[in-house]
């Protein structure tokens, strides 16, 4: 069993299992903040991904998306708790 | 020998993104699941990146992954700061089972700025009424 089989068919699958995980609290989540929380999540396990991907498809160029992506996620954080607790404070 | 360490840390990598995936399931609160997406997924999606360093064996890539790590290592905890601040302003209650909330009262309700005393700050409040 060479590395690339080992990431394909055990680490891939354990990396979108918790991504199915995230998803579900994403669904169910009673308030904003934690879906909020649940895709800041979603994301990272996103960047998890694309680097093991990059591995098995040999193309390191993924790593860049995966940098965009890290940034992205920290300005939509930031963002959604400004603006959520704006909108507290004008009710 | 290069092989062998890719695994062993990818496989750490993706037991760590689980527990994280199980945790913000299983967690009966949104400040327990904020301290499980900082800790156990920074943890797990760090290892993997460096997982994929050690793979491509280039320097370039190795400064794009150690980018990607210190960017994500910095924007965590910031991140899970501001969105637990904004939460416990607007009204999220902890755990009906926690034992203790140190924040309560402590925060003024309209500036949204931290006062260590509370009697103070009640004075405080009182006086700035009288004089309106």
């Amino acid at each position: 069993m060479t590395i690339h089989d080992y990431l394909y068919y055990i680490i891939l699958p354990i990396l979108s299992l918790s991504a199915v995980l995230v998803f579900i609290r994403f669904l169910l989540g009673p308030s904003l903040s934690d879906r909020v929380v649940a895709l800041d999540l979603l994301i990272t396990i996103g960047i998890g991904i694309i680097s093991v991907y990059s591995i098995v498809t040999n193309q390191p160029t993924f790593l860049d998306i995966a940098m965009i992506f890290a940034l992205i996620a920290f300005l939509g954080t930031v963002a959604f708790s400004y603006y959520l607790e704006k909108r507290k404070k004008n009710e | 020998m290069s092989d062998l360490i890719i695994g062993i840390l990818a496989s750490f990598g993706a037991l760590f993104a689980l527990l994280a995936g199980i945790g913000i399931i299983r967690m009966p609160d949104l400040y327990l699941r904020i301290s499980v997406t900082t800790k156990a997924a920074t943890l797990g999606i760090g290892l993997i990146m460096f997982a994929a360093g050690i793979y491509f064996n280039e320097s370039s890539i190795t400064t794009r992954v150690l980018a990607i790590i210190f960017f994500l290592f910095l924007t965590a905890p910031v991140g899970a700061h501001l969105i637990g601040r904004s939460s416990y302003f607007t009204g999220i209650d902890l755990w009906k089972k926690s034992k203790m909330d140190d924040l309560k009262g402590k925060y003024d309700v309209k500036s949204h700025s931290l006062k260590s005393d509370v009697k103070a700050m009640d004075k405080a409040s009182e006086k700035s009424n009288q004089s309106e």
